[in-house]
C-alpha cells in the first residue's frame, strides 16, 4: 500500500489535498465536514481587515453538458470578523492536531499590519502562513493581492516584513496575471519565502447575458473582471508550475500546485511537475468534499500500480521532460493510424484533417457509413485525428522516424538540411 | 364471444392509447441527449433519412439554444418533420444507422429531439418559410396525405398557386386517418396540417374524389401540372371461403374508423386474428388489444426472418399481449348465422427464394383451426387499380409508373408517394412531394420559355 502522506517543510498532512484557500475553508463548519472526509489540511480563507461581499458573486463556463468548466469569482477576502477566525482556527487545530492547518494572509500595506496578523495567527495556532499576493480583484483596487503579486519588488519587500516575524514555515501564492510568474517567484525566494504556492485564479470575464447584455456574474446591471479557476485553468496552472520547478533558485524551495484539480489524476501531474502538495477549491465547490475519497484511493492504486512508496518519489519526475522547442527531435516522426474494427465511421478524423490540416485521410463512401484510411504519405503525426476521435484506441500514432539520429532544429539549419516543398 | 364497441372506460381507452415516444418533458433533458450527439461528419443518420435531414445540424443547434434553427433544418428537408418525430420507424433509419451502435451503446434518440424542436415550431407557429413572388402558375395536386402536402407546400415556396383535392374532410391522408392512434393524435395531425398550410398559397378542396366528382382532364385543362398522391386503398383480399362473413373486416377499415370516430365507437371481438406481420398489421394487432380484446393473435405465412415489420413492431405488438403464429396462411373462415366463428389455416414451410428474395412459403398439406369471433385482414394493401387505369395512367398492378420518380406517361401529370411506390412511410412521401414539386418546376419552366 502507497503512503500518501505529505511533510511539507515539517508540516505534516495524512495525505498531499489541502483545500485552497476560498469558501470551503472560510469557518469551522466547513473546515470540520472537510476533515472529517478526509482532507489532508486546509488553507484557511485569507484573513486581513475585515471586508464586505457583492452579490452575486459566481458565474461559470459549461462545456456540452458538463457544468462548471471554468468557475470566476469577485468574492474578496474574509468577510468575517478575525477573532471569530482566529478562535475557529484554534479549535479546529486541537481538534484535528495531524491535519495541516496554513492560514492565509493578506494583511494592510504595511509592515506593522503584516506583523500584528501574524502574531495573531501563530498564537491561534497555525502552522504555516500563506501570503496571498495573488486575489486579481477588489482587493488590487487597494493596493494588495495581485497588485503586490505583479511587482517582484514590492512582492519581495512584503516577504521581507513577514519573515522579520513569522517563526513558521511562509510559503507565498503567486497570481497568473502576469507574463511570467517567475520574477515574483525568485523575488518572493529571494526575501526568505520558504516555500511558493500557484495558481491563485486569473482575470477573467465568463460570459455576456444574451438577453440583459450584462455580462457575468450580475451585480445590479453591471458586472467586474473575476477570478477564473476549474477545471479550464489547469493547463495554464502546470505550464507556470513547469517554470516555477525548472527555475533554479524557485526549486529549491517546495511547491503547493494550485489550479483546476478535479481527479487524482490532476493531482499526480501536478506533482509529477513539482508539486509536494495540491491544493483544491472548485472541484470541492462543484461536488462537496466527498471527492477526497477518490482522489486518495485513485493516486494510492496508481502509485502501487508504477511501485512508488511515498509521494516524494515520483514527485518532479517530468520536470525535465519539458524541454525547448530547439531541442526536440526532428527526425522523430510518427504517423496516424486507424483502426477498421474500432472505427464507428463518424467521419471526425476526416472532415478535421481534410478542412483543417493536411488532407492525410482518404475517404472512401458508402451508404451509409464511409470508409477512411490514412494516406501515410501526407500525414505530418500532428494527433488532431486521434484528438477528435471518439473511440479509445481507434487511431493510434506509429512511430516512423525519418532516420535514427537525433537532430534538432539548429543542426538541422546548420547542415542545410531541406525545407518542406509545398 | 362477441364483438362489441365500447368496452373499456374512457381512462382505460386514454392509458391505452397514450402516446407510446413520450416526448422530453425539459430543455435539459433534451440537452443532455443532445450533447452526447458526435456530430459526425457525412452522417449516417443523414444517408439514411429520405428526406436526408441534417440530423447533426439540426442536434447540434438545439445544443447551441438555436431552437428555431433546427426546426428550420428539420422542416426545410421535411415539411412533415412534426409527424415523422412520431411515427418514422427510426429503428431502421436514422437511429438504426447511428454510429453509437456500432460503441454498442443506445443510439441517439434523433426521434425524440426532432419531436423537441418541431414541437416547439409548432406550438409557437414559428413562420420557417416565406414565398417567393407569385409566378401566376398553378398546380393541382390529388390527395391530401404526406406526398400532396410536401409537393404543395415546396411549390408554393417557389411561388406557384396550388389548389388540393382531398377525398376526406381531413387532410394528412394516412397519418390521419391510417396511423396508430397511440402514435399520434387526431389533434396533431390537424395542427400539423394547419402549420404546413400557413405558408399561404395553398388551398384545399375537401371532399373532392378523382375518378367521381373529379376529373383529370377538367384538372389538366385548369392547371398548369398535375401532381397525383392518392395512395393506396384497402386491405387485400384473402380470396377464401367465408371471406364475406360478419366479423372479417379489413385492417385499414378497422384503424380509420378507430382514428377518425374514436376508440369507443370501435367494435372488437374477444378473440381476433390479424391476417399478415407488416406494419398495418401490427397496428391492427396492438390496437385491437387495446380496445379491449381478450385475445389476439398474428398469423403470418412465413417466418420472422421474412416478415415485413421490424423487431421493434414486432415486440411493441407482444408487450401488448399479441400471439404469434408462423408458417400459417388462412384457408377458409367457418362461421354461424354469418358470423365468423372459425379461422382454418393450413401450416407451411418454407421454400426456394421469390422475387422478393425472401424463402417463399409451400403448403404443406397439414390444417388446423382457431376459435375467434373477428378476421382482421393486413396481407398488403391494394392499389387504386381501377381508377389508375381508367385515368390511361401506365401503371404496374395498380401502381402509378413514373420516369425519373416523378413523371407519368401523361403530359403535365406527376405522381408520387404510395401510389407510386405501393406503400412506404411517411417520409417516402414526402420526399416523393419533394421530388415533385422539383420535376413540376422543371416542367413549368419549359412550358414558359
Ligand atoms: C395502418 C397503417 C399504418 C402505418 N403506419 C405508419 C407509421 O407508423 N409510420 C410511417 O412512416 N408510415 C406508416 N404508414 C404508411 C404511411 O401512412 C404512408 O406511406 C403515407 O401516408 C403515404 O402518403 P401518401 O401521401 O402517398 O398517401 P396517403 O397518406 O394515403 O394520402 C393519400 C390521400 O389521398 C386521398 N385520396 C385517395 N384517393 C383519392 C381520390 N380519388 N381523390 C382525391 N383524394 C384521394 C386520401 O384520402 C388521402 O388523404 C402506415 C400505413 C398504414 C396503412
Ligand atoms: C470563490 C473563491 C474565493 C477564493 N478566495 C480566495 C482567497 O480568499 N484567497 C486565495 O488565496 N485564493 C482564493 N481563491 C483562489 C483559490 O484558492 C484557488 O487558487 C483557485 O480557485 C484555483 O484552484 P481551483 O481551480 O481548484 O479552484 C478563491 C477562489 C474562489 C473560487
Amino acid at each position: 500500500m502507497a503512503d500518501l502522506s505529505t511533510d511539507f517543510l515539517g508540516i505534516r498532512s495524512p495525505n498531499p489535498f489541502w483545500l485552497a484557500s476560498a469558501p470551503p475553508t472560510d469557518k469551522i463548519i466547513n473546515v470540520m465536514r472537510a476533515l472529517d472526509a478526509g482532507w489532508g489540511g486546509v488553507v484557511w480563507k485569507t484573513l486581513g481587515s475585515q471586508v464586505k461581499n457583492v452579490s452575486s458573486r459566481y458565474s461559470s463556463v459549461n462545456y456540452g453538458s458538463k457544468r462548471m468548466m471554468g468557475f470566476n469569482n469577485i468574492e474578496l477576502i474574509s468577510d468575517r470578523p478575525l477573532h471569530l477566525n482566529l478562535r475557529e482556527i484554534t479549535e479546529v487545530v486541537k481538534r484535528y492536531p495531524d491535519r495541516a492547518m496554513i492560514v492565509s494572509l493578506m494583511a494592510d500595506n504595511d509592515r506593522a499590519s503584516w506583523h500584528t496578523l501574524i502574531r495573531q495567527c501563530e498564537d491561534a495556532g497555525a502552522m504555516g502562513f500563506e501570503l496571498n499576493f495573488g486575489c486579481p480583484h477588489g482587493m488590487t483596487e487597494r493596493g494588495m493581492g495581485a497588485a503586490v503579486g505583479q511587482d517582484p519588488e514590492i512582492a519581495k519587500m512584503v516577504v521581507e516584513w513577514v519573515m522579520e516575524k513569522a517563526t513558521i514555515p511562509v510559503i507565498t501564492k503567486l497570481t497568473p496575471n502576469v507574463h511570467s510568474v517567475v520574477p515574483t517567484a525568485r523575488a518572493s525566494v529571494e526575501g526568505g519565502s520558504n516555500a511558493l504556492s500557484l495558481i491563485n485564479t486569473i482575470q477573467s470575464v465568463t460570459g455576456v447575458d444574451l438577453d440583459t447584455l450584462v455580462p457575468n456574474p450580475y451585480v445590479a446591471g453591471k458586472s467586474v473582471y473575476g477570478g477564473y479557476c476549474g477545471p479550464a485553468v489547469k493547463p495554464i496552472a502546470l505550464k507556470m508550475l513547469t517554470t516555477v520547478a525548472q527555475d533554479p533558485l524557485t526549486s529549491t524551495v517546495p511547491i503547493s500546485g494550485i489550479g483546476g484539480i478535479s481527479t487524482w489524476r490532476d493531482a499526480v501531474e501536478f506533482m509529477l511537475l513539482g508539486a509536494t502538495t495540491v491544493q483544491i477549491c472548485t472541484a470541492a465547490m462543484t461536488h462537496g468534499f466527498r471527492i477526497i475519497e477518490d482522489l486518495c484511493e485513485g493516486m494510492s492504486n496508481w502509485m502501487d500500480e508504477k511501485g512508488f512508496v511515498h509521494t516524494r518519489d515520483f514527485v518532479g519526475k517530468s520536470v525535465p521532460n519539458i524541454t525547448h522547442w530547439e531541442d526536440l527531435d526532428i527526425n522523430y516522426h510518427h504517423i496516424a493510424h486507424i483502426n477498421q474494427d474500432k472505427c464507428i465511421h463518424c467521419g471526425l478524423c476526416y472532415i478535421a484533417c481534410e478542412d483543417t490540416s493536411h488532407q492525410s485521410i482518404r475517404l472512401d463512401r458508402g451508404n451509409p457509413y464511409n470508409t477512411y484510411t490514412i494516406i501515410e504519405e501526407e500525414c505530418v503525426g500532428c494527433n488532431l485525428c486521434q484528438l477528435v476521435c471518439p473511440v479509445a484506441d481507434c487511431i493510434t500514432m506509429v512511430e516512423q522516424r525519418v532516420s535514427p539520429e537525433y537532430v534538432n532544429w539548429k543542426e538541422w539549419q546548420r547542415r542545410g538540411l531541406p525545407l518542406n516543398d509545398h | 364471444m362477441a364483438i362489441l364497441n365500447n368496452r373499456l372506460s374512457p381512462s382505460a381507452y386514454a392509458e391505452h392509447f397514450q402516446d407510446i415516444h413520450p416526448p422530453f418533458e425539459t430543455l435539459d433533458a433534451a440537452l443532455v441527449e443532445a450533447n452526447r450527439c458526435l456530430f459526425c461528419y457525412d452522417a449516417p443518420c443523414t444517408k439514411l433519412c429520405p428526406t436526408s435531414i441534417d440530423v447533426p445540424k439540426f442536434i447540434k443547434q438545439i445544443a447551441t439554444g438555436n431552437v428555431r434553427g433546427s426546426a428550420h433544418t428539420i422542416l426545410s428537408a421535411n415539411i412533415m418533420g412534426a409527424g415523422c418525430s412520431k411515427v418514422c420507424p427510426v429503428e431502421k433509419l436514422c437511429e438504426g444507422a447511428c454510429v453509437f451502435n456500432l460503441m454498442h451503446e443506445p443510439p441517439i434518440n434523433i426521434a425524440r429531439l426532432q419531436r423537441y424542436s418541431t414541437e416547439k415550431a409548432m406550438a409557437a407557429r414559428w413562420p420557417l418559410f416565406t414565398r417567393k413572388p407569385p409566378t401566376g402558375k398553378r398546380v393541382a395536386v390529388v390527395g391530401a396525405g404526406p406526398a400532396g402536402l410536401s409537393c404543395a407546400h415546396a411549390l408554393s415556396r417557389e411561388g406557384i398557386d396550388v389548389t388540393l383535392y382531398e377525398r376526406e374532410p381531413k387532410g394528412g391522408g394516412l397519418m390521419t386517418y391510417g396511423i396508430a392512434a397511440y402514435k399520434v393524435t387526431p389533434e396533431f395531425c390537424e395542427e400539423e396540417v394547419q402549420y404546413i398550410l400557413s405558408l399561404g398559397g395553398v388551398t384545399i378542396q375537401y371532399e373532392q374524389t378523382l375518378g367521381a366528382n373529379l376529373t383529370l382532364e377538367t384538372l389538366q385543362a385548369q392547371y398548369d401540372a398535375v401532381y397525383l398522391a392518392f395512395g393506396v386503398g384497402q386491405a387485400r383480399q384473402l380470396n377464401i371461403p367465408g371471406e364475406a362473413l360478419e366479423g372479417v373486416v379489413d385492417a385499414l377499415s378497422f384503424i380509420y374508423q378507430l382514428r377518425a370516430e374514436g376508440f369507443s365507437a370501435v367494435p372488437v371481438g374477444d378473440k381476433v386474428a390479424v391476417i399478415g406481420m407488416g406494419m398495418t398489421a401490427i397496428d391492427a394487432a396492438t390496437q385491437a388489444r387495446r380496445l379491449g380484446a381478450s385475445e389476439v393473435t398474428l398469423v403470418y405465412r412465413r417466418t420472422q426472418d421474412e416478415m415485413p415489420c421490424t423487431q421493434h413492431e414486432l415486440d411493441i405488438a407482444k408487450l401488448d399481449g399479441c400471439q404469434v403464429i408462423w408458417l400459417a396462411a388462412p384457408s377458409e373462415v367457418l362461421g354461424l348465422d354469418g358470423k365468423v366463428q372459425q379461422l382454418v389455416c393450413e401450416r407451411m414451410e418454407l421454400g426456394e427464394p421469390d422475387a422478393s428474395g425472401r424463402r417463399s412459403p409451400k403448403p404443406t398439406g397439414e390444417t388446423f383451426a382457431m376459435h375467434v369471433d373477428m378476421v382482421i385482414k393486413a396481407a398488403g394493401q391494394e392499389p387504386f387499380g381501377a381508377l389508375v387505369s381508367n385515368l390511361s395512367l401506365a401503371h404496374k398492378q395498380g401502381r402509378v409508373q413514373v420516369a425519373d420518380k416523378t413523371r407519368t406517361n401523361l403530359p403535365g401529370v406527376f405522381a408520387g408517394g404510395d401510389c407510386v411506390n405501393g406503400g412506404r412511410e411517411v417520409v417516402d412521401a414526402v420526399q416523393a412531394g419533394k421530388d415533385g414539386a422539383a420535376s413540376i418546376l422543371i416542367y413549368l419552366a419549359g412550358s414558359h420559355s
